[in-house]
């Protein structure tokens, strides 16, 4: 067991972790924010998409002990400061974006990168990236939607579709 | 997952230092082929050398020569975004996996595992890369060496991949549809001297060059020059995606889409 | 109120703010006290006989607290398959004993053998690779038509064979069928392969036991999209528990498309040694575990006739269907390709002599039960894809082809034993016409041809009943339960509601559609009625979700106890305004007396009904809460018209979807918005299974396709936004709310119009294919291209 200490959401976090605990468990176990989730073993799913220092990575698909000193942001952390949902958040809430809800945390947190690297996404673009993110309950319509929506593009037209 | 020790070394000799003194040490690069590999038990190192603190293997620059030289430690999404000097490759990077997986993989790791369906092989073997590592140079057509193979050592390290800037290139992937790894990639490069078609995905022996392709593209740099031309489906990789006969097919399909999109 | 908010609004989902801040609360989120940890150790062939096993090098290890083999397991029930088919000679099925763990035999590749406990996950699964399994392997039976050939190797040694049931579907028909066939104009016949499934439901399963000696309680908290079927399963049939010892828990869940209807033996181990451990004991299922442990979908193979007459109406199907079961029953699994499917094989169509023949396999896979559609796009790809095929040998348009045999009289009597009681496919079809811009199509065909790629038109017609279903009918048939629903509708003093209800929502958001009922009903708004569902200690009792029966059956319970209030609550009124009971009215929660303006407010009732010092003590108790049980009269029958674009790329074979447009008959609808999620959702499930997935097993029963590497699932750029219609409205006959069920249409509806695409595209290249089985891979798309 060795200690790790990383910045999550904002706030100084600190663990005993194996070699083998990935940085899912420790948020997870570690820290109860169980907001992210573990929805494949092979790295496609996406359900456990966070963000290590600003880039969206797959906490499943990465060591803890390999986060030493970042700066972590889980969907627990993108609320506005008040509380009330953040604009991505509140995308997928007005445009049905979700379902079940066990993508959805994986499906924010990469939303959130594609804009803070593409403001303005197109369909096309939104759908390539959100390749390693897996819904079986949307069938995708509401998300692409919701992430145009967020992205502070018109999506009327696509109600009627 | 076993369980193993994990360092995280800042200096590169400090890395090839701990994967030298324990026996059953391993480099771990990006992780996203490796991690996955441990959850099924199908490895079982004592200590893992985690490469990603070490920053002297990482990042992009042109060498005197004009190659493009990019640090065994550079990211997927890094060399997406620096390669532009090498446009199709910069294209190829770009294209592996997504954005998350993009942001941890690594050249090196990719290139060190050797994955028969990944695109960076392909890459470097149709540019005619040197693979630079901990202790010498290997030339690309050296590098691999069957499936999951290359020549490399225990312990040592991919330090950096210098890329030899072509005249026109291409690379144009045909993907699996479940792990939207290759089915068939084809890497076309243009030099001077001749044309270089590597092909990845396809064979049972891993990335190779389609020596008849480059011949006749050396001689006529168009989609047209490779009419007539095939490969067997014989020593192809089959399996519920595509037969052989399904592979060789769409090498043939792939590399005149290559050449056409190279310009 | 609810000027917004009730019936037919898009109120957008409560449930979403604690899914988007990641508060939800899944069963994995769940960590008791002194929690251990369960690994099982399953089997790696498919076929085998135990010899031995030998745990002594896994007892002593690091953190091992208790290794549970079949012998622990010898006096413990089975798993219980919850329906018995009959079949065509008046036998019941053949059925197997389906062990917690194994006992004797292995008999798939994931079959649990031995359960670690231990301290934590990762030394639970260190020590399972210390014990030494000797297993004689046998020869493992795969091929359905093999397993049942004379000499098969046998999957249960004890059964006669391989050979579940032999059902005929209705045998009384079968001579009228043969005549019809024999004497027809035209005769289309399509062999074809509805391939296996698996639900991926993006959250794996996940159990969690616990105990409590002092009052002899256990609690099981896991993914279940029925608690109270796993509470009665499992406490009836496995453990010997009864209910009010037994709680089960179903929280937060993400998603099951029938995969966690089922009772699984995981949860039964769990619940057992948490008992015989006396703490809590915690199993979660990796995705590769899921793989081959979750029920599996489909797997049916099909020979399909269909006859018309010289005017080209239908006037015979005759199928023949091998059911693949896998190793042992689940569940639900002998009623899927039976009563799920061969009732639903009129379709559309006025067909006037029908029969089905099932048989049901057992073999060396993964049980195989219902998934998302369940029987019914079995019945629909089969009849759809036969009608396109008779199109195409005819020389007619596919659509007047469909519409020249549309049932257009309701009721409707089926020779397949069930009454559509309405509809209007002329109605949906036309829908249909207009929003997938059918007259827009050859230009769109030109364009594409220009860049050198095929393009192909699809449609279908789909029938599916849901809300499962009237118990005493399903009782006939075969189900070992009723099939009602209940909840109870507890009113607040203040007015506040809290309605727990049997349904449990995973995904389909009953938190916001359900209030919208009630609100709508008492005129209060909906902000003041919460849904309280999946813990057997708080809900009356309940048959779950699935089958697209939430609203239609659970709701209509709902209606049914809120109608109880609502009386009870007009007598309390008709005390207060001192009027009669008869003369009051409520309207925008507000209790009047006809013709006048007295008036007494919900809020003043209700607490009335708590505070009952000028009250009709007499008459009416005091408290306001109902409960109702609800058993449906029918199915209900949702339909649909549905139709696809497709590109294909002819030198690579590569499929890609242009534009998809559904038009939906649910009757009416609570929340359109959660509908068209709803179909979106089943949509991109059925193009899945069009283009993409495949759970394969080699010939030694191996899964070729066990990871997310192998098994494609759809990905937001496989598929296009999707134009959707539920605007044609033909209410339920036979339920309060009048509603039908959406959860399944697209699941059903969009394998055969994604496949006639293709179809259309390749014919229009030249390319002489009537039929390629599902995944239309590239590489199955080129191989049928190359003759």
């Amino acid at each position: 067991m060795s200690q790790v200490s990383m910045t999550v959401n904002g706030k100084s976090a600190s663990g005993e972790v194996e070699g083998r605990t990935l940085l899912v468990e420790f948020l997870r176990e570690n820290l109860g924010l169980t907001g992210t989730h573990v929805g494949c073993d092979t790295g496609q799913c996406g359900a456990c998409v966070v963000h290590v220092d600003g880039k969206a990575v797959k906490s499943c698909n990465m060591f803890a002990a390999e986060a030493e000193g970042a700066e972590v942001t889980t969907v627990e952390g993108m609320a506005n400061d008040d509380g009330s949902l953040g604009t991505i958040q509140q995308a997928f809430q007005d445009h049905h974006g979700l379902q079940c809800g066990f993508c959805t945390p994986g499906m924010v947190m990469s939303a959130a990168a594609l804009l803070s690297e593409n403001p303005n996404p197109s369909e096309a673009e939104i759908r390539d990236y959100l390749e390693g993110n897996i819904c079986r309950c949307t069938g995708y319509h509401n998300i692409v939607k919701a992430i145009m929506a967020a992205a502070g593009q018109d999506v009327s037209h696509i109600a009627a579709e | 997952m076993y369980s193993f020790d994990i360092e995280r070394p800042t200096r590169l000799a400090d890395a090839v230092k701990l994967l030298s003194d324990a026996s059953e040490a391993q480099a771990l690069g990006g992780g996203q082929t490796l991690i996955p590999t441990l959850k099924q038990r199908l490895a079982m190192p004592e200590k893992l050398v985690s490469l990603g603190a070490v920053d002297e293997i990482k990042g992009i620059c042109t060498a005197d020569d004009g190659a493009l030289c990019i640090g065994g430690g550079t990211t997927h999404a890094d060399v997406a975004a620096g390669a532009g000097a090498y446009p199709a490759l910069a294209s190829l990077a770009g294209n592996i996996g997504d954005p998350a997986v993009r942001n941890r993989g690594t050249i090196g790791g990719s290139l060190a595992n050797n994955d028969p369906s990944a695109c960076y092989p392909a890459a470097v073997l149709a540019s005619g890369a040197t693979v630079v590592t901990s202790s010498r140079e290997i030339a690309a057509d050296d590098f691999f060496d069957g499936l999951f193979a290359t020549t490399l050592n225990e312990g040592e390290i991919i330090t950096e991949v210098k890329f030899p800037v072509p005249e026109k290139a291409s690379y144009a992937k045909f993907e699996q549809p479940a792990s939207r790894f290759a089915l068939v990639g084809i890497f076309v490069a243009k030099y001077a001297d001749g044309v270089r078609v590597a092909v990845t995905g396809a064979s049972e022996e891993g990335v190779f060059r389609w020596s008849e392709a480059e011949a006749a593209l050396s001689s006529d740099f168009s989609a047209g020059a490779l009419d007539g031309l095939s490969l067997a489906g014989d020593g192809m990789i089959s399996d519920l995606h595509g037969s052989g006969d399904y592979r060789a097919h769409l090498v043939g399909v792939m590399t005149k889409r290559a050449v056409a999109a190279a310009g | 109120m609810p000027a917004d908010g009730g019936i037919g609004a898009p109120t957008p989902r409560r449930e979403d703010v604690r899914f988007l801040t990641g508060s939800g609360n899944y069963t994995d989120d769940i960590n008791l006290n002194g929690q251990a940890y369960v690994h099982f150790l399953r089997s790696d062939v498919a076929h085998g006989t135990i010899n031995n096993v030998d745990t002594s090098s896994a007892d002593g290890m690091p953190g091992v607290l208790r290794i549970f083999t079949g012998a622990d397991f010898a006096e413990v029930g089975g798993i219980p398959c919850g329906w018995q088919v009959t079949d065509k000679h008046g036998e019941p099925m053949q059925e197997p004993a389906h062990p917690v763990l194994a006992q004797g035999k292995v008999r798939h590749v994931g079959d649990p053998i031995v359960a670690v406990v231990a301290e934590t996950y990762e030394q639970a699964r260190d020590a399972a690779e210390a014990i030494e399994v000797d297993i004689d392997e046998l020869p493992a039976v795969i091929d359905m038509k093999a397993a049942l050939a004379d000499g098969a190797t046998k999957v249960h040694d004890d059964l006669s064979s391989n050979l579940c049931y032999d059902w005929g579907f209705v045998e009384d028909n079968k001579g009228a069928v043969d005549e019809a066939i024999a004497n027809a104009a035209h005769v289309t016949t399509l062999e074809l392969v509805n391939q296996r499934l698996v639900a991926n439901p993006m959250e794996p399963r996940v159990a969690v036991g616990d105990y409590h000696r002092a009052n002899d309680e256990s609690t099981l908290y896991t993914t279940s999209q029925n608690p109270h079927v796993i509470r009665l399963l499992m406490g009836a049939f496995v453990l010997g528990i009864p209910e009010h010892k037994l709680r089960v828990v179903a929280p937060d869940v993400g998603g099951g498309f029938g995969s966690k209807i089922y009772h699984y033996a995981e949860e039964a181990f769990c619940t057992f040694a948490a008992r015989a451990m006396n703490r809590p004991v915690k199993w979660t299922s990796s995705r590769s575990e899921a793989f081959i442990s979750d029920a599996q979908g489909r797997d049916h193979v099909t020979k399909i006739d269909l006859a018309l007459d010289a005017d080209n109406n239908f006037t015979a199907i005759r199928t023949e269907t091998y059911a693949n079961m896998g190793a042992y029953l689940s569940t639900f699994a002998p009623c899927v390709p039976t009563y799920l499917h061969g009732t639903l094989m009129a379709g559309n169509y006025k067909t006037p002599n029908i029969y089905v023949n099932v048989k049901a396999v057992f073999t060396n896979t993964v049980p195989v039960d219902a998934y998302r559609g369940a029987g019914r796009p079995e019945a629909t790809y089969q009849i759809e894809r036969v009608i396109d095929k008779a199109a195409r040998e005819l020389g007619v348009d596919p659509i007047a082809l469909r519409r020249q045999n549309f049932i257009t009289e309701f009721p409707y009597a089926t020779p397949v034993a069930v009454e559509y009681d309405t509809g209007d496919y002329v109605a949906t079809m036309d829908k249909l016409e207009e929003i997938a811009d059918v007259a827009g199509f050859a230009a769109r065909r030109a364009e594409s041809e220009a860049r050198g790629k095929l393009r192909g038109f699809g449609v279908n017609c789909y029938i599916e009943a849901c809300g499962i279903a009237p118990s005493a009918l399903v009782g006939a048939l075969g189900a070992r339960a009723g099939l009602y629903d209940a909840a109870t509708v507890r009113v607040n003093a203040t007015g506040s509601i809290s309605v727990m209800v049997g349904a449990h929502s995973h995904g389909q958001g009953h938190e916001t559609s359900f209030p919208q009922v009630v609100a709508e009903m008492l005129g209060i708004d909906p902000a003041m009625v919460d849904i309280v569902h999946g813990d057997t200690s708080k809900i009356p009792f309940g048959m779950g979700t699935y089958g697209s029966r939430s609203l239609a059956v659970c709701g209509s319970a709902m209606v049914r106890a809120t109608e109880k209030i609502i009386a009870k609550a007009k007598k309390i009124a008709a005390h207060l305004l001192e009027a009669s009971d008869a003369d009051i009215e409520l309207k925008d929660g507000q209790f009047s007396v006809a013709g006048t303006d007295k008036s007494v407010a919900w809020g003043d009732v209700t607490l009335a009904a708590y505070v009952p010092h000028n009250y009709p003590i007499e008459d009416v108790e005091p408290g306001l809460e109902e409960t109702a049980f609800y058993d449906p009269a029918n199915f209900t029958y949702p339909s649909g018209a549905y139709a696809c674009e497709v590109e294909v790329d002819p030198e690579t074979g590569k499929v890609t979807i242009e534009r998809f447009a559904a038009a939906d008959d649910f009757g009416n609808i609570i929340n359109p918005m959660i509908v068209d999620g709803q179909v979106h959702g089943g949509l991109g499930q059925g193009i899945g299974q069009a283009l993409l997935e495949n759970c394969a097993y080699d010939d030694n029963g191996q899964l070729l396709t066990g990871s997310y590497m192998d098994y494609a699932m759809p990905r937001a750029d496989d598929v296009p936004f999707y134009a959707v219609d539920h605007s044609c409205q033909t209410p339920c006959t036979h339920n309060p709310l009048g509603v039908k069920g959406c959860g399944e249409a697209g699941a059903i509806g969009s394998p055969p119009t994604v496949v006639n695409a293709v179809v259309d595209a390749l014919q229009s290249g030249g390319h002489n294919v009537t039929h390629i089985d599902m995944p239309l891979s590239p590489s199955r798309v080129w191989q049928a291209m190359q003759g």
